[in-house]
């Protein structure tokens, strides 16, 4: 088996998603074909030696739908031979993704591979692609079919996180957001997205709001009360007896912004990296999805990180530093409270309730984002996990080399 | 052609005319013939060219047709059907065949290219309502209050299997025909109209030329869903925006609703979902598959005979011994004018009972008159009922203090306090105004009757009759015979339950009698599970999820916990155990005599309750004495104490059956679901053990239970001697069987 080696990450800045979000007048194929031409051009890629293109991507209907990597490829002038593939893990896609290019590197099917994401939030909203879990009768009242965030209230609830534990948490999001920005940790990876005439259409991820404080936070309306009250609180209550009554403790300011973005994380052999004179910055340690309990959807990071660590050998406390999506500020807590992971080893540099999550994007963010602190930090060893729609996670360890 | 359920004709102008009209019954319904003759006239309207189109109405004045034959459908129900061995494939085709063969005559009768327009002078309900659903035009009746329609299938157990959960969808949308089609509930022709289920109203004299009118000008009609570029109002989803969004929140809302308990909902909810992506023809097909998976459910063979045929049966007055003439109440005497004698003279006097309401002082008599001047005030402000008709039901309760003003009446029922001498005295009081014919029955929850019998002169006349509160809105009536009690007397209460409109379920004398009895169970397995250190959560969400109305815990708490506290310490008495060392009585203690909650009346107990007595949250402190140990309760616990409340309910009811408190099944599984709320799916207690279980099953089931939690589970011999013998409750007992015997 190959040694997988992260050669370089790349990802756009996020913007708002919605219609006054200035990527909204970016199509998703411009945002996906911005982050490989970046990557390549950055490295001066012989596109010829890419054998294949990832992309995560959540909603992958309309113009995201079609195999939306190929397309991108296509666009972003590769060479014909560099094939592309869309897949969905919904929140998880981008990770899958590069767990996925790394794995063709590993078993040999690619010498190089990129792997990321792309989902435009404003332009083909979240949900668009469907799907039969919540619909269907036959699996959705089986499974406790739930909204995310019902499920991440009711991990409040049953883990007795209460409304201040979340606020604070994403207060210290924010907090830390804004100073990566301001000392400039994302620089590595931020490739500015142009829009139809080659001028910078976005430099900075929008969807900040380091001014947000506890005062601030609690005028929020808990967002997820009344989906709870038309029937979901009894329903994920009939999985959870235990629980007396749902605590409805997230909002727009505690949970995961929606946002548009694009990614992209080249991975190739040792060879490939002297043979164009690339340094690598990372390798592949290990990798894992699982599924957990559909109806509560979001524990399955702690699973899979434990997963993944067993495959890689290490426990917990050998991680340098934890990256776990902020889909919602309960999640990260639970991993934190059930690993036993201090705050500050846990995305050190804000997350997705600061600057968003857009979906099949996201994972690919991650990986870079950690890439980068490795480098700058001088630590060894990070997790990049994700908590993921109908009941999983996927996890990935990377080392810096 | 021969019909027998349908008279046929053509007219003048081709236009065929079948009249539904079933011999000797009073209302039509699909019996089995009914559709064979469907399945002629349709060939015969497709292939004879000289007929133009079809008019299809009733001959009965009750209305068009209620449905399926349910007598036919409970035999089919929760099995496979035929007992001819054949390959599983050959099974099911054949089963899928005969569960096609209406929608497949229906859908023939919609594509056959002659316009079938249905006149609705009365009620159309479940397969009355899908044959109309399948004709192009529909004319109903605007001058009869009486009319309704609906598809009521899943209130027994099944679902609309001629096209129901196909065309009303198709016609009215997803969203407006899942609800109609969950829930079961009729509406009249104006609604009817606003949602398009039908074309046009007209006076009932009117509706079958109208009906033909229209099939003259529209030679040549066809389904909307046959139409060229038909969409379904709404959308279908995956199909438009939103339109899945109405399947997700259809989904939750039944699935909070019913936790899951019936599978006919679900298999609706499939039907629905699956059936309008599709074409029609294919949607039928679908349906047809999931009528079938319903109803071999044992859920659906068990709701049929239980809350369809038993209950029918009983408030018919199916249990009531035979050979004696009906009883006429001329006069009823209510005494006691408490809440439950209020509500009993108001039930009374709503039936036409001339009433006399006794109290010891006028102030108390007529404040229990109160109540139904309350109740008249409130329905005549809703346009329930007149103010004439409410004057003349307050006219017939006299409020009074005197005894003699129960002279001459033909029943009396003593509602007084659960106090055996206060009881034998006002018996001798009654008893003094009475004829040798009336009978004089006491409402009590637990006294025994035999004994309070003993203060009567004419024990042979003295019965109990146990009401339920509120008495208005509660259907059953437990009639509990006592030693002495003659079958004269209980036919007399028998006929006076079915007068006042409630079902009577009749049970023999013993503590508690059968429902107070077998409800107890409930609660004290609820109290077992929080001695144990299970957090209460747990034990109110899965009581109620496994279908009971309340959790153990809230019960209590409306029963009063100082009555819990006073049975226990009693029973604890009883059992010569130590009163003051046992930890149950303790901790009840402790919430009463210490903490002052006795429950909802003072409106804290086990939960906290707000102003208008609802409650508001589970005391915090519960735990306080008692440690919580489970707090956590994933799927295989959930799974163990649902067996726990409900296996412990049912074998109290079998212990009943043995002890010759009861003796018909349809009582036991009427009683459990009517009085105490037994998890309707089973079918009732008794169905629970037949069907849901099956009683060999039951009895390994039960065993378990015994072997870890006590012997409180122990299947008695009854239960094992009718595992042995392959026997079921319905067999043992069946309808009147053992009555006779047990009552002498």
């Amino acid at each position: 088996m190959n040694e997988a080696y992260v050669y370089d990450a790349v990802r756009t800045p996020r913007g708002k998603g919605k219609s006054s979000g200035s990527l909204h007048e970016i199509t998703a194929l411009s945002l996906g074909t911005q982050v490989l031409q970046a990557i390549r051009d950055r490295n001066e890629l012989d596109t010829a030696m890419v054998d294949d293109v990832v992309f995560g991507c959540v909603s992958p209907v309309g113009e995201q739908g079609g195999d939306i990597a190929r397309i991108a490829v296509l666009n972003a002038d590769y060479a014909d031979t560099t094939a592309g593939v869309q897949v969905d893990r919904f929140c998880a896609s981008g990770l899958e993704a590069c767990n996925m290019a790394a794995s063709k590197v590993m078993t040999g099917e690619a010498d190089m591979a990129i792997g990321g994401g792309v989902e435009s939030m404003s332009r083909v909203p979240m949900g668009a692609a469907g799907g039969a879990w919540s619909s269907d009768p036959q699996i959705a009242i089986k499974s406790y079919f739930s909204p995310q965030g019902v499920g991440a209230d009711t991990i409040a609830t049953k883990w007795g996180f209460s409304r201040d534990d979340v606020d604070a948490f994403a207060v210290e999001s924010q907090k830390r957001a804004a100073r990566a920005w301001k000392e400039g940790r994302f620089a590595k990876s931020i490739v500015p997205v142009k829009d139809q005439m080659g001028g910078i259409r976005l430099d900075h991820d929008e969807h900040m709001r380091p001014e947000a404080d506890m005062q601030s936070l609690a005028a929020l309306q808990p967002s997820f009360l009344g989906m709870g009250a038309m029937g979901f609180d009894e329903v994920i209550k009939q999985r959870y007896p235990e629980l007396e009554k749902i605590n409805h403790v997230h909002h727009a300011g505690n949970s995961s912004g929606i946002v548009d973005g694009a990614s992209a994380v080249l991975f190739g052999t040792k060879e490939m990296g002297e043979r164009f004179g690339m340094k690598p910055r990372a390798r592949i340690r290990a990798m894992a999805s699982i599924g957990s309990e559909p109806g509560i959807m979001l524990t399955g990071p702690t699973d899979v990180s434990l997963k993944a660590l067993k495959k890689a050998g290490m426990n917990p406390e050998d991680i340098d530093l934890y990256e776990l999506n902020e889909a919602f500020a309960s999640v990260v807590l639970l991993m934190m409270h059930n690993l036993n992971i201090p705050h500050d080893k846990m995305n050190v540099n804000g997350g997705a309730i600061a600057m968003g999550h857009p979906l099949g994007a996201t994972g690919g963010m991650l990986m870079g984002t950690m890439v980068d602190e490795l480098e700058r930090s001088g630590k060894e060893t990070a997790l990049i996990t994700l908590c993921v729609g109908a009941g999983m996670g996927t996890a990935t360890i990377i080392e810096r080399v | 052609m021969k019909l027998e359920t349908f008279s046929f004709d053509i007219d003048a102008d081709g236009i065929a005319h079948a009249v539904f009209d079933v011999p000797g019954r009073s209302m039509n319904t699909l019996t089995g013939k009914a559709v064979a003759d469907i399945i002629a006239f349709t060939q015969e309207v497709a292939t004879n060219d000289a007929i133009k189109g079809l008019v299809i109405s009733s001959g009965k004045a009750s209305g068009f047709c209620a449905g399926a034959d349910l007598g036919e459908m409970g035999d089919r129900a929760g099995s496979g059907g035929s007992s001819e061995p054949k390959s599983e494939a050959e099974t099911k085709k054949a089963q899928f065949d005969a569960g096609f063969s209406l929608n497949k005559t229906l859908r023939q009768l919609e594509t056959c290219g002659k316009p079938v327009a249905v006149a609705l002078n009365g009620l159309a309900l479940g397969g009355g309502l899908e044959v109309a659903l399948a004709g192009h035009y529909r004319v109903a009746a605007n001058d009869n209050p009486k009319l309704q329609f609906g598809l009521p299938e899943a209130k027994i157990g099944l679902l609309p299997g001629a096209g129901g959960t196909q065309r009303l969808p198709r016609l009215v949308g997803v969203q407006t025909a899942l609800p109609l089609i969950l829930q079961g509930e009729s509406f009249d022709a104006e609604k009817a109209l606003a949602m398009g289920v039908v074309n046009e109203l007209a006076p009932s004299s009117e509706t079958v030329a109208k009906a033909k009118a229209w099939v003259k000008a529209n030679p040549k009609a066809k389904a909307p869903w046959d139409e060229k570029g038909f969409k379904v109002p709404g959308g279908v989803p995956h199909r438009a925006p939103g339109a899945g969004q109405v399947m997700t929140m259809a989904n939750a809302m039944l699935h909070a609703k019913t936790y899951g308990n019936y599978p006919a909902q679900l298999n609706i909810l499939s039907c629905v979902y699956e059936g309008i992506m599709v074409p029609i023809d294919a949607g039928l097909r679908i349906e047809t598959r999931y009528f079938i998976n319903t109803q071999q459910r044992p859920e659906a063979k068990a709701m049929i005979r239980s809350l369809f045929l038993s209950t029918q049966a009983l408030s018919k007055g199916g249990n009531r011994p035979a050979g004696y003439p009906k009883y006429e109440l001329k006069k009823v005497a209510v005494i006691g004018a408490g809440l439950m004698g209020a509500g009993i003279a108001y039930v009374q006097a709503k039936a036409g009972i001339p009433t006399v309401l006794v109290d010891v002082s006028m102030e108390n008599a007529e404040k229990g008159k109160d109540y139904s001047r309350k109740l008249v005030e409130k329905d005549v402000s809703r346009g329930k009922l007149t103010q004439e008709k409410g004057d003349a039901l307050l006219a017939l309760i006299t409020p009074t203090t005197s005894y003699d003003d129960v002279k001459g009446a033909d029943l009396v029922v003593e509602a007084v306090f659960e106090n055996e001498e206060l009881k034998a005295k006002i018996t001798k009081m009654a008893e003094e105004q009475l004829g040798e014919e009336a009978v004089m029955g006491s409402n009590t929850s637990t006294l025994p009757i035999t004994g309070l019998a003993k203060a009567s002169k004419r024990p042979a006349n003295f019965i109990g009759i146990h009401f339920f509160s509120p008495v208005e809105r509660m259907g059953l009536v437990e009639i509990i015979s006592g030693k002495e009690t003659s079958e004269a007397t209980l036919a007399k209460t028998i006929d006076y339950v079915l007068a006042i409109r409630k079902t009577p379920i009749v049970v023999n004398d013993s503590r508690g009698f059968y429902t107070s009895r077998c409800f107890g169970t409930y609660t004290r397995e609820g109290m077992e599970m929080l001695a144990e250190g299970i957090k209460p959560a747990i034990i109110e969400n899965v009581g109620r999820q496994c279908g009971m109305p309340m959790g153990a815990l809230e019960v209590t708490d409306s029963v009063g916990i100082d009555t819990a506290l006073k049975v226990t310490r009693a029973t604890a008495e009883a059992m010569g155990a130590d009163v003051q060392g046992d930890e149950r009585t303790q901790f009840l203690a402790w919430l009463v005599e210490d903490q002052g909650r006795v429950g909802r009346k003072a409106g804290k107990g086990f939960y906290d309750y707000n102003e208008k007595g609802k409650p508001e949250r589970l005391w915090p402190d519960i735990n306080k004495m008692i440690e919580v140990k489970v707090d956590e309760c994933p799927p295989a616990l959930k799974k163990e104490l649902t067996h726990r409340f409900l296996v412990r309910q049912a074998i109290e009811v079998a212990r009943c059956f043995e002890e010759g408190v009861i003796t018909d099944a349809r009582d036991a599984d009427i009683g459990s679901i009517l009085a105490w709320g037994f998890a309707p799916y089973t079918g009732g207690c008794a169905s629970y053990m037949d069907l849901i279980w099956g009683i060999k099953p039951f009895v390994e089931e039960a065993d378990r239970l015994a072997d870890k939690y006590g012997e409180r589970f122990r299947p008695n011999d009854l239960l094992r001697d009718m595992a042995a013998k392959g026997e079921g409750f319905y067999d043992r007992f069946p309808p009147g069987g053992e009555k006779a015997k047990a009552a002498a």
